[in-house]
């Protein structure tokens, strides 16, 4: 494993890092605040394309790998992790499912838009009953002719207002249980599917977490992504895959909650001295610099098994677990080395305080990610296929 | 039409600069590179006018050691077409007039019909390299350029160049070197497309020799680098308000002659 990035790499954090600084920090605390998707800075993203760096050019990507995915979305959370997870679902939790899964046709018409930074995508997985137990779907696909209808609930799916493109996941064959779940590409507009509502959120305020509706919504054969039966093994290869995502945006939160307490702790000053120079402040200090850089490589390391086609979903899951952890904690503290100051909103670690608890609960909980590595190291067989 | 756009790496604006072991020069360990801001304006105009124009060919050139190749492919990501790289230790002592003539003679062989460059590289900002390629090649030059519009026939080139308090504005006859200011125009973020597609691109390596130029006695050579002296601290006057004003101004006028 190569602990130096490409230059190539380097040029696309850099590239990564100039846009989150010059146009995304501007507007980041007024979204958050407002609670608005925003369109003119996330449409920046996909011209630069961020929205598909691993996909192939063919498919309207970059053809760049997964650590230059993980560095570049590590700069946009720095500075705004709504960016970033709208960046991580059109790159993983759609992009690469249909890329993977998709036949020419399907990758042309329901990829390249995407991948292009012209349209967005969404994963719809969840429902009222189908969190953590992903396998309880509700959702139904009845085969009618050249059609399947689709009946049921999705729920806090992101990107679900934005999307144009719905990657929904419906039990074709109930008696299968979730060897009868099967994948469909839905496209927005098609009668019969809604977007019931929005939901009003703790932290990514700045992101769409919606409600999708599938009342007799006809959708045609082929737009059924893989075989029927198929739909939970593309789930689950995803989520391995996404949850590298996520383990990169909250090592970004972290990285940003730690920079500004850095900065303060340089600055501020109680009992005649800069608080950076108080021993328990610097432990803090020290102790938020060790886990970023541990959670960074555990990301990096995930993510260079995957562009190298060896198993990454124990390394992704760790990844993502310690980095989800290593968010929270550290932004916890950053509100701590910036005292009362840090409990404003004018201070900007609040936001990152909000932001990083999601990180624990998507893509599948802390608690799922143990289970995951505790089901590998003890070597017990991986029911999830 | 052919554009030259002369590139220098320099440390990265937020590098807080010190001094090396040796002391004419500075310490670059830790240093993070990047092209000049006043040339990414150069390029910037440049890949405008081609595409303005709809089509020209875009050559970014630089002086420099090996680790210059990462300025001429972020060039190269921007869009230019392809990058010509002079790197030779005939020019590790290289002065500006030494790097002027190294430039002028690629400009010759290539002979384009523009040149652009920023108006000083931010390291030494010395701002000496365009005036003298211009006048080693005999061509008109414009300095300090916040617009430009080169003609249909690619003729001449119509500048405005930034003056105190308003702008100068030229018709410059081409071939010609004109230098950007700030405000030229907003250079763009290369896409990932470009960067990956920069490894694809030509950078040609050429040496002193290839130019018929061989090393050269500098005409410039530095003596040595001092830091600048620390700022001295503040002072606060004490005392009751009349006493303390009076005392103020009397400071402003003995000690710091201020007024
Ligand atoms: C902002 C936001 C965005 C989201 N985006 C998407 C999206 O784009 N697409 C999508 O499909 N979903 C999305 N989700 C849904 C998300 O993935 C689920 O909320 C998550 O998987 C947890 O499911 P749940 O909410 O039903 O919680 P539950 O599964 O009910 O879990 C409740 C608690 O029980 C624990 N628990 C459950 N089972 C076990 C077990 N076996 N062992 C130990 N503990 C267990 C959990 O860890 C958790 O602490 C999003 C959610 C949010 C809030």
């Amino acid at each position: 494993m190569h602990l130096e990035l490409t230059e190539e790499q380097r040029m696309i954090q850099a590239m990564a890092r100039e846009l989150a600084e010059s146009e995304i920090a501007s507007v980041a605390d007024e979204i958050d605040r407002e609670a608005r998707f925003p369109h003119e800075t996330v449409k920046r993203m996909g011209e630069l394309g961020l929205m598909g760096i691993a996909i192939p050019e063919q498919w309207g990507g970059s053809g760049s790998d997964t650590i230059a995915y993980v560095v570049a979305l590590e700069e946009i959370a720095k500075v705004c992790a709504s960016h970033a997870v709208v960046m991580s679902v059109d790159n993983s939790l759609y992009g690469e499912p249909v890329l993977r899964s998709g036949t020419d046709a399907q990758r042309e018409r329901f990829l390249k838009p995407v991948a292009s930074g012209h349209a967005h995508g969404c994963f719809a997985l969840t429902e009222p009953e189908a969190g953590s137990d992903a396998r309880n779907q509700h959702t139904l696909a009845r085969r009618d002719g050249d059609h399947y209808v689709l009946n049921g609930r999705k729920l806090f799916i992101t990107n679900g207002r934005e999307a144009s493109f719905a990657l929904v996941f419906c039990q074709t064959d109930a008696a299968r249980a979730h060897h009868g779940i099967t994948a469909f590409v839905v496209e927005k507009g098609t009668p019969g599917f809604t977007v019931a509502k929005t939901e009003d959120k703790l932290g990514l305020r700045a992101s769409d977490t919606a409600e999708l509706v599938f009342e007799e919504c006809r959708v045609p054969v082929a737009n059924r992504l893989g075989d029927e039966g198929m739909g939970f093994t593309i789930a689950m290869a995803t989520l391995d895959g996404g949850r590298i995502g996520i383990a990169a945006q909250a090592v970004g939160i972290a990285a940003g909650a730690f920079e500004r307490s850095l900065a303060y702790a340089r600055e501020r000053k109680a009992f005649g001295a800069r608080i950076g120079d108080h021993q328990m402040v610097q432990w803090m200090l020290a102790d938020m610099a060790t886990a970023i850089d541990a959670a960074r490589l555990l990301t990096h390391r995930a993510a260079w098994l995957k562009d190298r086609e060896e198993p990454y979903g124990v390394a992704a899951a760790m990844a993502k677990l310690f980095a989800s952890d290593t968010a929270m904690r550290v932004t916890t503290d950053a509100i701590q080395v910036h005292g009362g100051y840090g409990y404003i909103k004018e201070y900007r670690v609040e936001r990152y305080f909000r932001d990083a608890k999601i990180t624990q609960i998507y893509e599948g909980t802390s608690q799922i990610q143990k289970l995951v590595i505790a089901r590998d190291v003890l070597g017990g067989h991986d029911d999830r296929a | 039409m052919k554009i030259l756009v002369l590139v220098k790496q320099v440390p990265d604006t937020a590098t807080q600069v010190k001094i090396g072991a040796n002391p004419k020069a500075i310490d670059t360990a830790g240093i993070t590179w990047i092209v000049s801001p006043y040339d990414e304006f150069a390029v910037e105009e440049a890949l405008r006018i081609k595409e303005k124009r709809g089509q020209a060919d875009v050559v970014a050139v630089t002086l420099g050691p090996d680790r210059a190749k990462e300025a001429l492919r972020s060039c190269l990501a921007m869009g230019c077409d392809r990058a010509i790289h002079l790197n030779d230790p005939a020019w590790a002592e290289a002065d500006t007039l030494a790097t002027a003539k190294a430039l002028a003679a690629v400009v010759k062989q290539e002979s384009p019909e523009l040149v652009l460059t920023g108006r000083q590289a931010i390291d030494d900002d010395m701002g000496a390299v365009p005036a003298q390629v211009a006048e080693l090649l005999g061509w008109p030059c414009a300095y300090w350029i916040m617009e430009e519009a080169v003609d249909g026939d690619g003729k001449t080139a119509r500048t405005g160049r930034q003056v105190e308090g308003g702008l100068e504005i030229f018709d410059v006859p081409l071939p010609a070197v004109l230098s950007a200011q700030k405000g030229l125009n907003e250079p763009r973020y290369p896409t990932l497309k470009g960067i990956m597609g920069a490894k694809k691109k030509e950078i040609k390596d050429v040496k002193a020799g290839d130019l018929g130029l061989g090393a050269e006695t500098p005409q410039l050579s530095v003596v040595a680098l001092e830091a600048l002296p620390p700022r001295p601290p503040g002072r606060i006057i004490q005392g009751d308000v009349p006493t303390a004003v009076k005392e103020l101004v009397r400071s402003l006028r003995e000690d710091a002659k201020a007024i």
